[in-house]
């Protein structure tokens, strides 16, 4: 009778319920601390990378360092009031061009404006030139701004001014509305591009962003198409011979893909093996243009990411009980219907699978597009480069970073949500 | 003559189709009339060609890889190894040589790094204990589906930020100036480790570590004698997998390396970007030997996994 109000107890002298919990906390702590060294790992060498990048595309400190003291003047100025700010702007931007001049800062300053406003880069560099020849003095007291006026005309433009303005906050949107073809009128309205600096978004069919998306597509659209009879043929053959066909799709998969976009310029260029191949035949009189151009990108694409498409169809028709189809047969479905209404859903989960793996790759492409494209078949990735090595314009490079990943995320959680990150599989 | 030839080809691959889908014709069931025997024959023809389109650009390239000309086309006017010659003992040969052993030596430390690391954390993701565990799980894949470009953006300016560029570090020590990019490397590798040993632990019995703690093994023994060498399978084609991606990989060595810092694509790249030279084919045949050799392996510890488990192919 004691004992059964009793709790049980452990050899401490802890009751079970305790020592379990205990347990299970130690349980959890040692799964916790098997995972930390990777966890730690990879936060320092990849997700510090990327948030420090996206924290500079709204990191805006060029303009706010050279130009501080002019900021500080210029708050008190509104564009909407007076075309122009008061003589004691021009005073301090006439001392800070000078000494930017002199420890070469106003040439960064220069190419940072010229991101907000073509033709800044000129007028400052030509003004911090002529201005730091300037003998300053008491007498030039409230005539900086006539000098100004002297040097360039410009100077007495409202735009001008408020390019500086706005240019010189800290932290600014203004990268994120570019990669938009975007940009901030004089009054920091947002207004679109001049249609001669539109590329990203505004061109419409002919923009970075849509053809980023749409050659994906396509190349996601042509891996199914090509993809889903071959996964279909590897299940349904005996293992024997699958096996073998399987080669056929490793070994591309594990191919460098600089192996097989050197292989597609040689098979595609002019003096290339298939025009060569359609000349003999007799399909084409001349030779025709098939690399370098959209066409080129597209097959080249497909080709190399076919495989990844391929492998995680077939893992799924391999479950797919042959008998259902069968038992549809029988019960009086022709072959299309016994197709299209029994086993075609079964493996839509592999065409899932594979479908938003290809397209999350094909985002992100850049070795092939850049080596088989022309000038206007680049994607995204190309612009992300480009603004990082050569215009060094690393805000625009950092926001369409920022909104490539944000698309690339999203088809992620796509992917986590139909087919489950565990569900992943290689080879 | 070779119209000829090129027709003799495509009419081999039509044949041998054909033949292939009128042997699997004989086991159809009798009831399946003309038109499901037309479309089971032009089904299978166009399987053949997919497959035709997948392979051939690879070995396409290996015959002119020995032309004796620096042209791309067929037929081929002679057969030399002089491309070979060029890539082995050549007067630019020594930048490949160079190439050949900086990408060996990030490969494998690249691999080494994201094979320990990446088995360790498996086996804390396999505990149904861990909290966050999908979190976890799609934050350490997540280096295999964030595009290249911008991981290698990111880490260019941020191993600036906190000095760890091939210049910093060989200031240091000459030999660290690989580093950097073994621990980019590393990172993209680790994923690939994550997804194939959680995959064999699926079907991991844990009550086997209860066993060798129950007989007086301490975790890291128990770890390293029971298993270890029962994710051996996984671990070894994680690996590969971390070890392949590491020496294909091109987008992070370009904007991570120095000038000194050559590696076979980086190589390969730039020869395509200028004028493909035949030396190009040359390396690109000796790359899809190393595939072939990798698939190889692949394939056997595939087999050798499902004999241990009792699962013998038919």
């Amino acid at each position: 009778m004691v004992q059964a109000a009793q709790t049980f107890q452990v050899a401490e002298g802890m009751s079970l319920k305790a020592a379990l919990a205990k347990a299970e906390r130690r349980n959890k702590t040692r799964a916790l601390l098997l995972v930390l060294p990777l966890l730690v790992f990879v936060s320092f060498t990849f997700l510090a990378p990327i948030a420090q990048m996206m924290f500079r595309s709204i990191d805006n400190p060029v303009v706010a360092g050279v130009f501080s003291e002019t900021l500080i003047v210029l708050e008190d100025w509104d564009p909407s009031g007076a075309p122009t700010p008061p003589e004691k702007a021009y005073e301090t931007l006439a001392a800070e061009l000078a000494r930017g001049y002199k420890n070469r800062t106003v040439g960064r300053a220069a190419t940072r404006l010229n991101y907000s406003q073509g033709g800044m880069r000129s007028l400052i560099t030509k003004t911090a030139r002529k201005i730091s020849r300037v003998q300053v003095g008491p007498f030039m007291e409230g005539r900086w701004k006539d000098k100004f006026l002297e040097i360039d005309k410009d100077w007495g433009d409202r735009e001008v001014w408020a390019t500086i303005k706005y240019s010189g906050d800290r932290y600014t949107a203004e990268f994120f509305l570019k990669a938009l073809d975007l940009g901030y009128d004089w009054d920091k309205s947002v207004t679109a591009e001049p249609e001669n600096r539109q590329l990203y978004f505004l061109t419409g069919f002919d923009s970075v962003w849509w053809r980023t998306f749409w050659i994906s597509a396509l190349v996601t659209a042509l891996c199914v198409l090509l993809g889903y009879p071959v996964a279909y043929l590897l299940a349904n053959l005996p293992l024997r011979i699958s096996n073998l066909l399987m080669i056929l799709v490793l070994l591309p998969f594990w191919t460098s893909l600089l192996v097989r976009t050197t292989a597609w310029i040689v098979v595609l260029q002019t003096e290339g093996v298939l025009n060569d191949v359609m000349m003999f035949m007799g399909i084409i009189d001349e030779r025709i243009q098939l690399i370098f151009n959209r066409f080129g990108v597209v097959i080249a694409m497909t080709h190399i990411l076919l495989p990844f498409m391929i492998l995680p169809i077939y893992s799924v028709m391999k479950t797919i009980p042959p008998s259902y189809e069968r038992a549809a047969r029988s019960l009086g479905a022709t072959p299309w219907t016994a197709f299209w209404k029994v086993y075609f859903p079964q493996s839509l989960s592999g065409i899932g699978a594979g479908g938003l793996l290809v397209f999350i790759l094909a985002l992100g492409y850049y070795i092939t597009p850049a080596l088989v494209g022309g000038p206007t078949d680049q994607l995204v990735s190309y612009f992300i480069a480009d603004h990082t090595n050569r215009s060094l314009n690393w805000g625009l490079a950092s926001s369409l970073g920022a909104f490539l990943l944000a698309g690339v995320l999203a088809v992620y959680v796509l992917y986590d949500k139909l087919v489950g990150i565990d569900n992943m599989k290689l080879g | 003559m070779i119209k000829l030839l090129v027709y003799a080809l495509l009419l081999v691959i039509l044949i041998v189709s054909v033949r292939a889908s009128i042997k699997g014709l004989r086991n159809l069931p009798t009831y399946v009339g003309w038109l499901g025997r037309t479309w089971f024959v032009s089904f299978r023809v166009i399987c053949a060609a997919i497959l035709v389109f997948l392979i051939t650009p690879i070995l396409v390239i290996i015959p002119l890889s020995f032309n004796a000309e620096p042209y791309f086309t067929y037929p081929m006017p002679g057969f030399s190894l002089r491309w070979y010659e060029d890539f082995f003992v050549g007067e630019k040969s020594e930048v490949w040589h160079l190439a050949i052993k900086n990408s060996v030596i990030i490969a494998i430390f690249a691999t080494l790094l994201a094979t320990f690391l990446g088995t360790v954390a498996a086996v804390g993701l396999s505990n149904s204990r861990l909290p966050f565990k999908t979190f976890l799980m799609g934050f350490l894949i997540s280096p295999m589906i964030v595009p290249l470009v911008i991981t290698a953006v990111g880490m260019k300016f941020f191993y600036t930020t906190v000095g760890i560029t091939p210049n910093q570090l060989s200031a240091i020590s000459e030999n660290l100036h690989l580093v950097p990019i073994i621990l980019a490397h590393a990172a993209l590798g680790t994923p690939f480790v994550v997804i194939t040993v959680t995959a064999t632990l699926v079907s991991f019995d844990h009550s086997l570590t209860r066993a060798a703690a129950s007989l007086g093994a301490d975790g890291v023994r128990t770890f390293f004698k029971v298993t270890v060498p029962l994710v051996m399978p996984g671990m070894i084609s994680g690996a590969l997998f971390a070890f392949i991606t590491s020496f294909d990989e091109v987008v992070i060595v370009l904007f991570l390396a120095g000038a000194p810092e050559y590696t076979i694509p980086r190589q390969m790249f730039s020869g395509i970007r200028e004028q493909i030279s035949p030396t190009i084919l040359a390396v690109a045949t000796i790359l899809v030997v190393l595939s072939i050799l990798l698939l190889t392996t692949l394939e056997m510890l595939r087999r050798r996994n499902e004999r241990m488990r009792g699962m013998t192919p038919q």
